[in-house]
């Protein structure tokens, strides 16, 4: 029985194995891809994302228990946590905040380092988010860091982005980034248990009014491309402004409403079309990724290794230009 | 493709509360370029055997400071190769009688570690293991 087979039966050590060839992206993993994608496309991803110890994966336990108790979904959490730049090793904490999701078979946690890939890790993430998909989970939650591009790149991946604030990290405006605020569907002030919550709520309702969400960015051909988001007859269904929900994720208290604020995200993403939006800059982004992947193999095995380090030679010699090195390695 | 890393999940079962052990060797084996899933206290041998199952690490590491070793390390085991995770090795750390060492090993323990042991051994070790 292939990967794919196993999986698609229900199989999770078949998942869990196929999960970290897809991370390493071997050739094999390649081919279960294919045979799982016709079954992918279900699936709800929701990125959860914001500063270090926000209090992501309590939110994410929270959820994920939420979905499970009420509206009887299966969940998959990608848990992703950074790689030391220096060893390459991490420690992958979030499974310590997630522990009353064990021994339910409804769910399935993974976590995953950054591996410092430069934009490979929003491309992992993709696929093990696609593999989830295929294996029937109907929502999958992927938690990062939003610290960097990649993260941000792994928040574009989700149909909606939660931003993770938290009262009483200095000083309120420096924590919120506006970059950040531009891939936010949903705002939430976690620890509002916490003192200041009033001046985060504040800070960030000011810093909306500044971001007027009136267009969405994406990635095209490699570059950000500003689409206007979808507009509708503007007198039945108004534009999506991020709404703010304020949570105490140690104790459950605003979960149900953050999860009808998901809800409503939902429907308004299917009823704008701003979902089909939303698949279509992934799997356009997926697409090139694959192509500019396959032209460059393609061309080092067209040209010779000695041919190329000639040409790279006299471009460090300032003998040719890189233009005119690309015109002699491609043109011919 | 990226290169594969060894991937260890460390976790403290029972309701043994010594962490330092277990925090220690989880920052050493990472900085051994190792990717390290912590699981914190308290863990059940379901939950830890679950967690090894979805992460699909190659190595389990189990710190017990409590005395409860040869009730949790056993019943570990049996979860592990239940899932079809008898590949998986498993080393075990704290405080460990020298008289439990043998039964330990014939359970299928990779390795043993008390107080005081270097790390550079534990790293050493754990590499060997996975390496085969
Ligand atoms: C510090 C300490 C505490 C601290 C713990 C703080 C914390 N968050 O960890 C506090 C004060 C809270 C504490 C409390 C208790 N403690 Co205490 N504690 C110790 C002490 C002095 C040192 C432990 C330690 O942190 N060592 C430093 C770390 C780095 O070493 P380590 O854990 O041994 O880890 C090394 C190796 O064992 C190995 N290793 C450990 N884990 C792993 C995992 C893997 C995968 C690998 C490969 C290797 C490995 O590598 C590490 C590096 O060398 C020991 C005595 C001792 N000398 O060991 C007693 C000791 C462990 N405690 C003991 C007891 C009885 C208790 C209490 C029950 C006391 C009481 N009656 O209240 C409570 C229980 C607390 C609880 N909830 O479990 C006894 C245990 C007796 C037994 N098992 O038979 C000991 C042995 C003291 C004694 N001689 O009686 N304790
Ligand atoms: N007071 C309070 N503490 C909270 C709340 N939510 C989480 N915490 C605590 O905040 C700390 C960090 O929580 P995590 O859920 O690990 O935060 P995180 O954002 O996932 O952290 P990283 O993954 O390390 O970035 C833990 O000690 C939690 O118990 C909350 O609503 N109120
Ligand atoms: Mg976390």
């Amino acid at each position: 029985m292939t990967y794919s087979q196993a999986i698609l039966g229900g199989d999770r050590l078949a998942l869990a194995r196929l999960l970290t060839q897809v991370e390493n992206d071997v050739p094999e993993s390649r081919t279960a891809l294919i045979e799982l994608f016709p079954h992918t496309g279900k699936a709800h991803l929701i990125g959860v994302t914001g500063a270090p110890g926000t209090g992501k994966s309590s939110l994410v336990n929270q959820l994920a228990l939420y979905y499970r108790k009420t509206k009887e979904k299966r969940v998959a959490i990608i848990a992703v946590d950074p790689s030391s730049p220096f060893t390459g090793g991490a420690v992958l904490g979030d499974r310590v905040r997630m522990r009353d999701l064990s021994g339910d078979t409804g769910v399935f946690i993974r976590s995953m380092a950054t591996r410092g890939s430069l934009g490979g890790l929003a491309q992992s993430t993709a696929n093990m988010a696609q593999v989830f998909d295929a294996a029937g989970f109907d929502i999958v939650i992927i938690e990062t860091v939003g610290a960097g591009q990649s993260e941000v790149d792994v928040a574009r991946l989700a149909h909606t982005t939660l931003v993770v604030e938290a009262p009483g990290l200095g000083d309120d405006i420096q924590a919120i980034k506006a970059g950040i605020l531009e891939i936010a569907d949903i705002l939430v002030i976690n620890k509002s248990d916490r003192p200041g919550v009033e001046n985060t709520e504040k800070a960030l309702k000011s810093m909306l009014e500044l971001a007027h969400p009136t267009e969405r960015v994406f990635q095209h051909h490699g570059q950000s491309m500003r689409t206007a988001a979808p507009r509708q007859d503007s007198s039945s269904a108004p534009m999506w402004i991020p709404p703010i929900q304020r949570t105490v994720a140690t104790e459950g208290k605003g979960i149900a409403e953050l999860a009808e604020s998901i809800a409503l995200h939902v429907a308004y993403l299917t009823q704008s079309g701003g979902w089909g939006l939303r698949e279509r800059a992934r799997l356009e982004v997926e697409l090139e990724a694959l192509i500019r992947e396959k032209l460059l193999n393609r061309f080092r095995e067209d040209v010779p290794q000695k041919r190329y380090d000639e040409i790279l030679e006299k471009v460090i010699q300032r003998n040719i230009s890189p233009w005119e090195a690309v015109r002699m390695l491609i043109d011919k | 493709m990226t290169e594969k890393k060894i991937r260890v999940l460390v976790a403290k079962p029972g309701l043994d509360g010594h962490d330092r052990g277990a925090k220690v060797v989880a920052r050493a084996l990472r900085d051994a370029g190792m990717e390290v899933i912590y699981t914190g206290l308290r863990q059940t041998p379901e939950m830890i055997a679950e967690a090894a199952l979805q992460e699909d690490v190659d190595v389990v590491g189990l710190s017990i400071l409590s005395g409860a070793h040869m009730a949790l390390t056993p019943r570990v085991m049996e979860l592990l190769k239940a899932n079809g995770q008898s590949h998986v090795k498993v080393f075990i750390g704290g405080i460990i009688p020298d008289e439990d060492l043998l039964r330990l090993k014939e359970m299928g323990v990779t390795g043993v570690f008390g107080p005081g042991a270097s790390t550079e051994d534990i790293i050493r070790d754990v590499q060997m293991a996975v390496a085969g």
